[in-house]
């Protein structure tokens, strides 16, 4: 049975007003100082031919068939995010359609909703309302909802008191819970410790194999798209680019993703939440890239209002994640940042990276006490480093194992 | 069973399209997520009354203060006219209205902009937001509800049998009409974010050519219809007589306010859903 079905999905956005509000001050002074002007942008708005639209998604087909996973994977910007909102309803599409059986349920963020002074036990009755559970629902899965996240004692705690682990903990057990027969994903596996995506992932599977569900998952993890999705779709910048057999897709997706980036110049800044990304660039000294360097990665960004945020690098090596750093600990970021320009500047020293493919990642988020993620860039800069022979001699010239291998001090000391 | 699933199926179909048409209502919809209606005005109340005694005394301390302060500038220095009732519970029963029409615009208008994070996230109908975050704006005139019963039974008033009769219409209209003006500057908050400086401004004037501390009768008894075109003049007018008790209901104003009042919620109503599903693009 065929479970979701988009015939010609398109979706137009004009650049420049994509998530972006007006004040009516502006549209007023515009409007009396060049009326014309106005006139005549309110009449390509009617016509539909303005020059200054651009096409997010455009042409997408595909059906899915009920108990069937299918992965969407694809570049920054290729358009994954709104196809999952227009699954989700939260923004029509420009043309075609999509056919829904079933409830459809999605995922976009977990946490969704929850409210700082209101306590685990409340949250869990709101969140998942706001996920779209019915009220004897969340009743019967309460308890099992509490034993997954682990938060037990402080389940009467209001959530503000939380640590982050201990809140991304609680919101996504609510998440993984919810039993609607269509469940929408995005990448919200990047959080939490790796103990609990662990979990996350064996909670997915399981709902996935046992249960018969249909999943739309969307995720630059491709370990994680590789073992649950049975089929794939490769986005590029708004079409289908590849679509079938989901180990295909994902081997040309990094066949055509590994080589190296070294500069991240998007043509459209992507914004969330009022923060824009509007460049990012990996520094390093001399001419060959080797794991003897110190790298600097260094990203510009544009708040467009007041934030309090915390910045974490993500480090993946081929598809594994390597590491993840995070200003948490250095403290300019718990104070209120003024709407400006800002540049993020991450130091990785030498010797720590482990030779080979591989690619940063850029996550920023709320540190008002929620860590809601506000931006989330993964594959920012791509580069393949080299070997410096530092640590080689003549014995051992394979390559080293771990995700990272830093040079120790060691010492043989004889106890004799 | 397998015929009851199917039927299920069925019936649970989706579709996405470009365009609903705004004057379509779907009621099953909203049928389903009548849950998170009922947790979204729960986590309002929930929070606002957090600090039990703090936020009942608030509730009351609020119309009190302002009922004080007006009395005794209005009342006593400004000597303004009350139709022989005591300017304290003359000034009171209008605050009472005035402040339920006046905190669920406010809490409407913003509405859509505070819940940012939801809206962008997760789909349910939108109606569900400015809906909800009346009901507190309700308990707390439940709450400051009782101070005037109180002062009825101090000044001795009895309200008139149609009076009593007519008080869920006189809430219902005051509601309604909170709902009609907040979604027009809710919908618009959400394009224009300077509307929020506006509201304050506006609410300021609408006191004043509300009967809120002045009587209607200090308006000719020929043009007294027009006061109606603001819905909340033929509502507070009503009430001071029919909960009071002290004179027949104004039929004309009260039925003039009414028909504005449907003017103002289809109007607000169709230029929401005008913005409704672009609501996550924009904010």
């Amino acid at each position: 049975m065929i479970v979701i079905e988009a015939k010609n999905l398109g979706k137009k956005y004009k650049i420049g007003e994509r998530e972006r509000y007006l004040a009516l001050r502006d549209t007023l002074t515009f409007m009396i100082k060049h009326p014309f002007k106005w006139l005549r942008g309110k009449l390509a708005d009617i016509t539909g031919s303005g020059t200054n639209d651009y096409w997010a998604l455009k042409d997408i087909n595909f059906k899915v068939e009920k108990g069937e996973v299918l992965g969407i994977i694809g570049h920054n910007g290729a358009g994954k995010s709104t196809l999952l909102k227009i699954l989700s309803q939260i923004t029509p599409p420009t043309t075609g359609e999509i056919r829904l059986n079933g409830r459809a349920g999605s995922l976009l963020e977990v946490g969704t909703g929850f409210h700082p002074e209101l306590t685990g036990r409340e949250n869990i009755y709101l969140n998942g309302a706001i996920l779209g559970m019915r009220k004897k629902e969340i009743e019967k899965k309460f308890d099992e909802i509490v034993e997954f996240s682990g938060i037990g004692e402080f389940l009467d705690t209001p959530v503000k008191r939380y640590s982050s682990g201990m809140y991304v903990r609680l919101a996504f057990s609510v998440a993984a819970h919810l039993e609607p027969d269509i469940l929408i994903i995005d990448e919200v596996l990047a959080v939490g410790d790796a103990e609990f995506q662990k979990k996350c992932l064996g909670k997915m599977e399981e709902v996935t194999s046992k249960e018969g569900r249909t999943v739309l998952f969307v995720s630059h993890n491709m370990n994680a798209v590789r073992s649950l999705c049975h089929k794939a779709i490769l986005l590029n910048k708004g079409v289908i680019e590849r679509y079938g057999d989901c180990n295909e897709v994902v081997d040309a997706y990094i066949a055509g993703h590994q080589q190296k980036n070294l500069v991240y110049s998007p043509s459209a800044p992507m914004e969330r939440n009022g923060i824009v990304l509007s460049g990012a660039q990996l520094f390093f000294e001399g001419d060959e890239l080797n794991n003897g360097k110190e790298l600097t990665f260094k990203a510009k960004i544009e708040l467009k209002k007041g934030q309090k945020f915390a910045a974490s690098l993500f480090v993946y090596r081929g598809e594994e994640l390597a590491f993840l750093a995070s200003n948490f600990h250095d403290c300019p970021m718990n104070e209120e940042l003024k709407p400006g320009n800002y540049e993020l500047v991450f130091t990785i020293p030498p010797y720590l990276l482990n030779p080979g493919f591989h690619s940063l990642g850029l996550v920023i988020s709320d540190h008002t006490g929620n860590m809601a993620q506000l931006l989330n860039v993964m594959n920012v800069i791509q580069f393949d480093l080299s070997d410096d022979g530092a640590r080689r001699n003549s014995r051992y010239q394979l390559g080293w194992s771990g995700a990272v291998s830093p040079l120790l001090k060691t010492k043989i000391i004889c106890l004799d | 069973m397998n015929e009851v699933r199917l039927l299920l199926v069925f019936f649970m179909e989706i579709i996405i399209r470009p365009k609903n048409k705004w004057w379509q209502i779907d009621w099953k919809e909203l049928w389903l997520f009548r849950d998170l209606f009922y947790f979204l005005s729960w986590r309002d109340i929930k929070v606002k009354y957090k600090q039990t005694i703090v936020g009942v005394l608030w509730a009351v301390f609020k119309p009190i203060a302002t009922m004080i302060v007006f009395t005794i500038f209005f009342g006593k220095f400004a000597k303004m006219p009350s139709d022989g009732i005591p300017y304290p519970i003359f000034v009171y029963t209008g605050l009472l209205f005035w402040n339920l029409f006046a905190t669920s615009l406010s809490d409407i208008s913003g509405t859509f902009v505070s819940n940012e994070r939801i809206i962008t996230k997760v789909y349910f109908p939108r109606i569900i937001l400015p809906v909800s975050s009346i009901i507190t704006n309700f308990v707390d005139f439940l709450i400051a509800a009782v101070i005037l019963i109180g002062m009825m039974i101090v000044y001795g008033y009895t309200p008139s049998l149609t009076g009593i009769l007519l008080l869920p219409v006189f809430i219902i209209m005051t509601v309604l009409a909170a709902l009609g003006v907040g979604l027009l500057f809710g919908s618009l908050d959400v394009k224009y974010r300077d509307i929020r400086y506006v509201l304050p401004f506006f609410m300021q004037i609408l006191i004043f050519i509300t009967p809120v501390i002045y009587p209607v009768s200090i308006v000719s008894e020929r043009f007294r219809w027009i006061l109606g075109l603001n819905p909340m003049a033929g509502v507070i007018d009503a009430v001071r007589a029919g909960i009071l008790g002290v004179k027949e209901i104004d039929w004309l104003l009260l039925g003039v306010s009414a028909i504005c009042l449907l003017v103002y919620c289809v109007v607000g109503y169709v230029f929401f859903k005008k913005v409704e599903r672009y609501f996550a693009d924009v904010i």
